[in-house]
């Protein structure tokens, strides 16, 4: 697993309160993982804090799983 | 509408709830007050250096089995991020009130007729001063999107009836220091009046912050003479008092129409007889100088209540221990009650928890009904001498047995707001 994968998992583990297991990649925050749209809008901001990077509303709102989040980030990152 | 109103309906209590500095749970908190135990110490939670008032009544930390708060056996840690710490007292609160009534109904109708109301005298104080201070720092993006609804007071009233699927009347009161008592009797009202047949209501206050203690020293309100003693801070009614003691918590009741009590054969402690209010016209935050709005809140109450002043045997004064309060109310008292106060009981449980702002009125009106239950009027610590003598029994230090049939409550707020409720030993 990549270290943004790792990063990706734990925050999501912390901010919504799931079981590691249930947090793969191609789980989504909503349908899978028992997240609100405030609790997106609350992650994505914990990934900007994390990463020190900028998600605009327009792609935040394409970021519905753990596997959107990490590519996302890569891709600034990179 | 209120033209074709019926008689009014009977309201009984049939669960209570309280998180307040004497820890968590009805029957031992009430146990540690009637022997006389004090719920104030030193801040430990955050700095005082610079705050003239060093001192404060907090909810304990610990586990529940030892009557102490680990949020993590009451609220999902991801939702204990969006409710402020008034709101998870009241949820703390409600719980127990709820288990105890053992209301939960099981279809849409009854969901339909059981509500919420509980207030808040300031709400997401906390939650508030955090996201000014990301403001302040130019992160406005970083302000969480449960700021808001963390810091609305009707959210508690929101959590609470989330929790439970309580689809009735879901409101909240915001009365300062009256807000306990206002939504006890404007709960029990909504029953009365057949707008649901169970009502969850109360208060919660989480104020013991620093800039909710900046704001009450600023306004000259709280104790600062006695912050190497805590336990002695608050002493209504004694000559050395200087202020009140700020305290945090939550008391909530499970109010209920009292034919649909009886017919689930719930326990009945109490029953709500009487609800008054009044307004002082005077200042923002001093009683007026007659005690004139006390002394028309308590006779409305009993006026709707149907007793004479002699009829009842216990008084929980607001009693604050600030300089002007106390004597005002203990006045106000005797000229209501005349020559029936020689055989009257008053006390302030204020002087062992602090004051809970808008989670005192529910909390001492929990108090009272325990009173009735076991015929004991619980003591006001640190009255060593009066500082205006006066033939009402103030309860000084110790717990007397006394029988107990009626007992009134008091609470009044900043901006001249006073509410009074009464009780009656279960029909």
């Amino acid at each position: 697993m990549s270290e943004t994968a790792e990063k990706v998992k734990k925050i999501v583990v912390e901010h919504l309160g799931v079981d590691e297991a249930k947090v793969t990649e191609d789980a989504s925050f909503i349908d899978d993982l028992g997240a609100d749209s405030l609790d997106t809008v609350e992650l994505v901001m914990a990934f900007e804090e994390a990463f020190g990077v900028e998600i605009p509303d327009d792609a935040a709102e394409k970021i519905t799983t753990v596997k959107d989040a990490i590519a996302y980030i890569d891709g600034q990152k990179g | 509408m209120f033209a074709q109103s019926a008689a009014p309906r009977r309201v009984v209590v049939t669960g209570m709830g309280i998180a307040c500095p004497l820890g968590l749970g009805v029957e031992r908190v009430w146990k540690r007050l009637v022997e006389g135990e004090s719920g104030i110490a030193a801040i430990q939670s955050f700095d005082v250096k610079d705050l003239p008032a060093k001192i404060a009544g907090q909810v304990p930390v610990g586990a529940k089995a030892e009557g102490k708060l680990d949020l993590a056996e009451w609220i999902p840690v991801k939702d204990q991020k969006k409710m402020d710490r008034f709101i998870q007292l009241a949820v703390v609160a409600a719980v127990e009130a709820v288990e105890d009534s053992g209301w939960m109904p099981e279809d849409e109708e009854s969901r339909c007729a059981t509500g919420v109301m509980i207030g808040s005298g300031i709400g997401g104080l906390t939650t508030i001063y955090e996201s000014s201070q990301l403001i302040a720092q130019g992160k406005h993006k970083r302000v969480s999107p449960f700021f808001i609804p963390s810091a609305l007071i009707n959210l508690a009233s929101g959590h609470v009836s989330i929790r439970y699927g309580f689809k009735g009347p879901n409101h909240a009161v915001v009365t300062a220091c009256a807000t306990g008592v206002h939504a006890l009797g404007d709960a029990a009202r909504l029953i009365a009046f057949g707008d649901a047949d169970v009502m969850v209501a109360g208060g919660a206050e989480a104020a013991v912050s620093e800039i909710g203690m900046a704001g009450f020293c600023a306004s000259r309100a709280l104790s600062t003479g006695y912050n190497d003693t805590p336990a002695e801070a608050s002493r209504p009614w004694d000559e050395g008092r200087d202020g009140f003691v700020m305290g945090e918590g939550a008391g909530v009741v499970v109010l209920e129409e009292y034919e649909h009590a009886k017919r689930r054969g719930a326990k009945i402690y109490a029953e709500v007889i009487g609800y008054g209010m009044s307004g002082d016209a005077h200042h923002i935050t001093a009683p007026s100088d007659t005690g004139d709005g006390a002394y028309r809140s308590m006779r409305s109450a009993l006026k709707s209540a149907g007793v004479t002043p002699g009829e009842v045997q216990y008084v929980n004064a607001h009693g604050t221990s600030t300089p002007l309060g106390d004597d005002l109310e203990l006045g106000a008292v005797e000229r209501l009650w005349g020559d029936d106060g020689k055989t009257l009981a008053m006390s302030s449980t204020k002087s062992a928890i602090g004051h809970l702002l808008g989670a005192a009125g529910a909390v001492e009106g929990i108090f009272s009904i325990l009173a009735i239950r076991d015929g004991v009027a619980p003591p006001t610590l640190n009255l060593e001498k009066a500082s205006k003598e006066s033939p009402i029994d103030r309860v000084a230090k110790v717990a007397q047995e006394r029988k107990i049939d009626v007992a009134l409550s008091n609470s009044f707020g900043f901006g001249g707001t006073n509410a009074s409720i009464v009780f009656r030993a279960a029909p």
